[in-house]
């Protein structure tokens, strides 16, 4: 079988482990050539493409760092009214800080209208490129440089946005959640969403090694256990419903995801830091109910109402 | 065939002269004195004048500028209108659309810009987004405006250029007046004005990247490329004229105009509609005896450095009015005749900030002006730079 060309290709500047990159590559696997792609200010932006190089085989912009919807839709309306668009997708690219914060506004127009746009979000849950600042999508308790953990603080003390629903509520066809440490799912999401007409949302957990303060091989590994420990939650929502989400078999608890990362290590060091992880697997919780995550035992346990 | 005068508002104007042009993307914001361009155009489209354009009623003027530099990038003609903190929002993207070559085009409709809140007419939005890499058209009146348009699109998507085109008009004086203006026959424009074929466009066919991140060894040779494009469209300004006047009959662009200046001594300089004004007030005194002229700056990005020489080469006294402050130093137009007529030129410059925020400016004040230029001459004393009809009654004590 011949080797797929790689469309985002290698030779690019990300760090050693970064799940974002990660994901433009599995991405453009899924895509193909014909597709047209708007990305906002951030780390894979300033990775991919120091002049003269690019990482990038396929039509690519670069703008701003809050214009990756507009842009893109513009390419879109460009290409419809000049008879160009045939089946060429388009898709808009930005970190959580473009997305969550300063695009946010720009992002919600562009769904509201019904663009036939894809916007993918890469959410490495902090301004990485600008060096680890705290976004809306930051989650609670993580030590960033502007929230940092300190003698009177715990770090982020804002629990994560929830921008899915959000987009959700924009009556849009279709949003999803994925980790790119489930390529299968990231695939099938990204696969759906280019197959449905009209904007759809799609966020992607990735990681960012020195952002979360991990070893470069242990990326997919903390991604997967954000997922096991229900503080990501996979799932889909379809003309506003959700309609499909990942299940969990035996749940773990979130101290096995936040150990394994230098952004919640003054929770394990700090006095009072218990009662944080405690806050922390609230949330998860939280998630699993909502979501109905948790794979539901069989039988006798099951009759007794037994968890 | 002969083409159509009608009595018609300035702002429709405009939009005739963008439905002439054929864009592919309009993108809108309402903003007061702008709104009126926007929606004769979705009229237009609504009433189907307007095939194969998409326009795209966005969240913001910031979506509009993002709209259009997609639009052109991906090889579509494209349009926006705007003013005043529109303008000031668009400020990120109309430097990104300048440095990206894309020839999108603009109708702003000047007005003065908050705080105070001010929906009058002034230039200080447009003279705000001086450097920023976009071509500056100034209009004196509806018929200049729409031809404007037309010509812009012509000089931005030169290959000799690419970059984008502002034009002015001011807000109210020439977006709201009725006045009788020429329209346009549909094939003299498609004559004069091809489809648009950009050198690059974002096509799945021909992979590009667009707006790389440019390390230092790169940046000032893109900055210098785009002031070369700028110093380039001077030509392609004037080419663009009097091709223009060829096919239409009129001359309704190029860099500058000169009235009256024959035999000047004193010459009023500025931008916009208050040029009409200015000539009335040249012909009055002219009837006295007073040698005066006007000059009219039609293109301020590019500064006609050369062309402005030419015509004030035998002026002894140069005002200079603007409707705009650069804070803390003076008019911009002001400085930058100076700075053009410096070393090159005897001649006395005089600046007068002028008509902010939609304060009359009558024939009587301009009158007061070039008589101060010839006071000046006279070697009395007159201060380099004021502020005319300064209401120092309504002023704090102590400012
Ligand atoms: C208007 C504006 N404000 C601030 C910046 C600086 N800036 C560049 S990249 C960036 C962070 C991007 O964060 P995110 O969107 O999360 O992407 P990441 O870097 O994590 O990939 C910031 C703040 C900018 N480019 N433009
Ligand atoms: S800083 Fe983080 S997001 Fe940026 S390239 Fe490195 S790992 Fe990836």
């Amino acid at each position: 079988m011949a080797a797929l060309e790689d469309l985002f290709a290698s030779g690019h500047r990300a760090c050693a482990g970064c799940g974002c990159a990660l994901t433009l590559k599995t991405l453009l696997r899924v895509t193909g050539p014909n597709v047209i792609i708007a990305q906002a200010t951030g780390c894979m932006e300033v990775i991919s493409t120091p002049y003269p190089e690019s990482a990038w085989k396929v039509p690519w912009i670069h703008s701003l760092f809050e214009n990756a919807a507009p842009v893109a839709a513009g390419i879109e309306a460009g290409l419809r009214a000049t008879g160009r668009k045939n089946d060429t997708k388009v898709i808009a690219i930005g970190g959580d800080g473009a997305t969550f914060d300063i695009g946010f506004g720009h992002l919600s127009g562009v769904m509201e209208r019904g663009h036939d746009i894809l916007y993918l979000c890469y959410d490495n849950e902090a301004y990485m490129n600008t060096g680890i600042q705290r976004s809306g999508s930051t989650p609670y308790d993580a030590s960033t440089t502007t929230t940092p953990a300190g003698k009177l603080s715990f770090g982020n003390q804002r629990p994560k946005k929830n921008l899915p629903a959000i987009m959700a509520a924009h009556g849009v066809p279709y949003v999803a959640v994925t980790s790119i440490a489930y390529p299968a799912d990231f695939t099938k999401k990204v696969r759906k969403a280019l197959s449905i007409e009209g904007p759809k949302y799609i966020q992607v957990h990735a990681t960012c090694t020195p952002g979360w303060g991990i070893d470069s091989a242990m990326s997919l590994e903390v991604l997967r256990l954000a997922v096991e420990t229900a503080m990501y939650p996979l799932f889909e929502y379809e003309n506003g419903q959700i309609t499909s989400v990942h299940k969990i078999k035996d749940r773990k608890p979130v101290r096995e995801y936040l150990e394994k990362q230098k952004r919640f290590a003054h929770l394990f060091k700090m006095p009072g830091g218990d009662k944080e992880i405690e806050k922390i697997q609230r949330i998860a919780d939280l998630n699993a109910e909502h979501f109905g995550l948790d794979v539901k035992p069989k039988g006798k346990e099951a009759a007794a109402g037994k968890q | 065939m002969a083409a159509k005068m009608k009595v018609i508002e300035g702002s429709m104007a405009v939009a005739e002269a963008v439905k002439a042009c054929r864009p592919a993307v309009v993108s809108a914001y309402p903003i007061t004195p702008q709104t009126h361009i926007v929606e004769d155009i979705s009229q237009m489209i609504a009433d189907g004048e307007m095939q194969n354009c998409e326009y795209v009623r966005t969240e913001s003027e910031f979506g509009a500028a993002s709209m259009i530099q997609g639009a052109e990038a991906a090889g579509a003609r494209s349009f926006s209108a705007t003013s005043s903190q529109g303008a000031v929002l668009m400020y990120e993207v109309l430097f990104s659309i300048a440095g990206m070559r894309l020839p999108c085009v603009i109708a702003m409709a000047n007005r003065s810009v908050s705080s105070p809140l001010s929906i009058w007419n002034d230039h200080q939005d447009a003279i705000s987004a001086r450097d920023n890499g976009w071509i500056q058209l100034w209009a004196e009146d509806s018929q200049e405006a729409a031809d404007m348009i037309i010509q812009a699109y012509r000089i931005g998507e030169d290959h000799r250029v690419l970059l984008p085109v502002m034009v002015n008009l001011d807000g109210f004086i020439i977006t709201h007046t009725y006045e009788p203006v020429e329209l346009y026959d549909q094939k003299m424009v498609d004559e004069f004005l091809p489809p648009y074929s950009p050198v690059y466009a974002l096509d799945p066919k021909n992979p590009v990247t667009m707006g790389s991140l440019a390390q230092p060894e790169v940046y000032t040779e893109a900055r210098y490329m785009i002031h070369q494009a700028q110093l380039k469209a001077k030509e392609v300004i004037e080419e663009v004229a009097l091709e223009f006047k060829k096919k239409f009959g009129r001359y309704g662009g190029g860099l500058i105009d000169a009235y009256r200046m024959e035999d000047a001594e004193v010459a009023l300089i500025a931008m916009g509609s208050i040029i009409g004004t200015m000539k009335d007030a040249v012909d009055e005194m002219r009837a006295e005896g007073m040698p005066v002229g006007v000059v009219k700056v039609r293109s301020y990005r590019p500064f006609p450095a050369e062309a402005l020489r030419a015509a004030l080469k035998d002026v002894k006294c140069a005002c200079v009015i603007d409707r705009d402050i650069s804070m803390g130093m003076e008019g911009a137009l002001f400085t930058d005749l100076k700075a053009a007529l410096y070393g090159k030129s005897k001649a006395d410059i005089l600046g007068f900030i002028a008509g902010m925020g939609g304060r009359d400016i009558t024939i009587d004040d301009f009158k007061g002006m070039a008589r101060k230029g010839f006071a000046r001459i006279r070697g009395e004393k007159v201060t380099d730079m004021e502020w005319c009809k300064l209401d120092t009654d309504i002023l704090p004590e102590g400012s």
